[in-house]
């Protein structure tokens, strides 16, 4: 199975259950999803509320999906797909929230074939160094590379120290 | 008659010692009679007609030897077939260079404990020994008593060597371990660590990679990738915060300080270490994975110092350069 990462950008009313609707399909065609952002600053001339849906899902029933969500009365502004063949984790420990941790995400999505999918972030003390870790997603081995290669140069210039994966023979 | 002389006489030569005399009978059936005709430590010597275990009591009881002789004399003058040298390790080398060389000058064959030697001149020392038609042979550098520059330049001769991927500094790995089951901050181990004999009263040489960093370049060199201490990128393993355990735990990984080499990389820092990955292991323990073209992976794992292990360790290569084509 060649999973692929799909951003969906989608137009809501703004009334509890709409996000439901988009959801159910994806979830019941085995998607995963990764993020939800509300863009409620960009809302259209009709009041619509634009939302970004991030899941990742086998390839093969990408197309399968978008009829069925456009069959549903879903309207579809945007949708982008990268296949991701290639995942690894990394872990950064440092002032990552004083030092802009979206900034240093945003490090590796600048072409868009690669994305931080998922992250989860510790910080015991406001003053003292915070932990996270990253799942960094890449159409392929060659951008993953590129993408930790980025990474690494943002977390020198930021002075947090970066724990790469010893198993992944590309690193 | 396999005449040898030690020349540093402090945990591991004495170590060394008490081993020939514990496997006298062993040894001597597998290389044939040998007897120690000569030691010295910094600062003392003894040679000639003396016993081991008389040498071995006076350097406990009262700290030195007989006699005022140098230790470089000995090396110099004393008559011998094989010289341990088993002096302490110096960044940069230290007069261990000096004795190395001057045995090997004298057509004597040499094994050392000691990484500042190997670290600072390793082709030198190779093409010496081996224009003087006598082996220069250092497993105890590496790793205490797990096998690894044998199995390198032994039985993975004719492999391809892709990487050697390694835990090489147990006190590192201590430290690091227990942060991951006791989730407390680093100093507080550290702390632990010191009590109980495993680091140092200055932790430096250990928690910031240098001494993993010297082995790894050791092992660099025997693989044939050219490598000096300065090529190392080293990160050690005092920023390290309990949370790391706790997040890393959650996608299935580990921390552990990890060397590594390859055509392209001679590294020293902490990675992450999928949970069931055999270098996950725990303590004191070193390790070691060499990826090879023929062989696929190779893993070896063992106890990386103490005194006998180490001790040991110089008894394989005693064994390999006078019965190693048994």
């Amino acid at each position: 199975m060649s999973e692929v990462l799909i951003t969906l950008i989608v137009e809501l009313e703004d009334k509890p259950g709409q996000l439901l609707k988009v959801l159910q399909p994806i979830s019941a065609m085995g998607g995963n999803i990764v993020g939800i952002v509300h863009q409620r600053g960009k809302k259209t001339p009709l009041n619509r509320l634009p939302v970004e849906i991030s899941f990742k899902i086998d390839g093969r029933k990408v197309d399968r999906l978008i009829k069925e969500l456009k069959s549903l009365g879903i309207v579809i502004r945007n949708f982008n797909e990268v296949r991701l063949t290639a995942t690894t984790s990394v872990l950064l420990i440092g002032h990552l929230i004083h030092t802009d941790i979206s900034d240093t995400i945003n490090s590796i999505e600048t072409d868009g074939e690669a994305e931080c999918v998922e992250m989860h972030v510790r910080m015991p003390e406001v003053s003292g160094p915070s932990t996270a870790i990253l799942t960094i997603s890449a159409s392929g081995e060659d951008k993953l590379k590129e993408a930790l290669e980025k990474l690494r140069e943002v977390c020198m210039r930021k002075e947090i120290i970066i724990i790469e994966p010893v198993n992944e023979e590309l690193l | 008659m396999i005449k040898i002389a030690i020349v540093g006489f402090g945990t591991v030569g004495q170590g060394f010692a008490e081993l020939l005399i514990r496997k006298k009978d062993e040894i001597e059936r597998a290389v044939g009679k040998f007897r120690v005709t000569a030691i010295a430590d910094s600062k003392s010597s003894i040679s000639g007609d003396f016993r081991l275990d008389d040498a071995l009591k006076m350097k406990r009881e009262t700290g030195r030897l007989r006699d005022d002789v140098s230790a470089m004399e000995i090396v110099r003058e004393a008559e011998y077939d094989i010289l341990i040298e088993a002096s302490v390790t110096k960044v940069g080398g230290g007069d261990g260079v000096e004795y190395i060389r001057e045995a090997l000058r004298r057509g004597k064959h040499v094994i050392t404990s000691n990484k500042g030697p190997v670290v600072a001149d390793f082709d030198g020392l190779m093409k010496l020994a081996e224009r003087n038609g006598v082996k220069l042979m250092y497993e105890a550098t590496v790793g205490g008593a797990m096998p690894v520059i044998k199995l390198a330049r032994k039985y993975l001769a004719l492999c391809q060597i892709e990487s050697v991927k390694g835990i090489l500094n147990g006190t590192c790995n201590y430290i690091l371990s227990r942060m991951e089951e006791e989730k407390l901050p680093y100093e507080q181990i550290l702390k632990e660590a010191q009590e109980l004999g495993y680091a140092e009263a200055d932790p430096t040489y250990d928690v910031e990679g240098i001494d993993a960093a010297l082995k790894l370049v050791i092992i660099a060199n025997t693989i044939g990738v050219k490598a000096r201490y300065e090529d190392v990128e080293v990160t050690g393993i005092t920023q390290i915060t309990p949370e790391a355990f706790e997040v890393a735990a959650g996608k299935g990984y580990t921390i552990r300080l990890i060397a590594e080499v390859s055509r392209e990389k001679l590294k020293v820092s902490p990675r992450l270490v999928p949970l069931h990955h055999p270098l996950s292991i725990k303590g004191t323990m070193n390790a070691a994975m060499f990826k090879t073209d023929t062989a696929g992976n190779i893993f070896v794992a063992g106890r990386g110092a103490g005194k006998e292990e180490t001790a040991s360790a110089i008894l394989s290569d005693f064994y390999e350069i006078y019965a190693g084509s048994r």
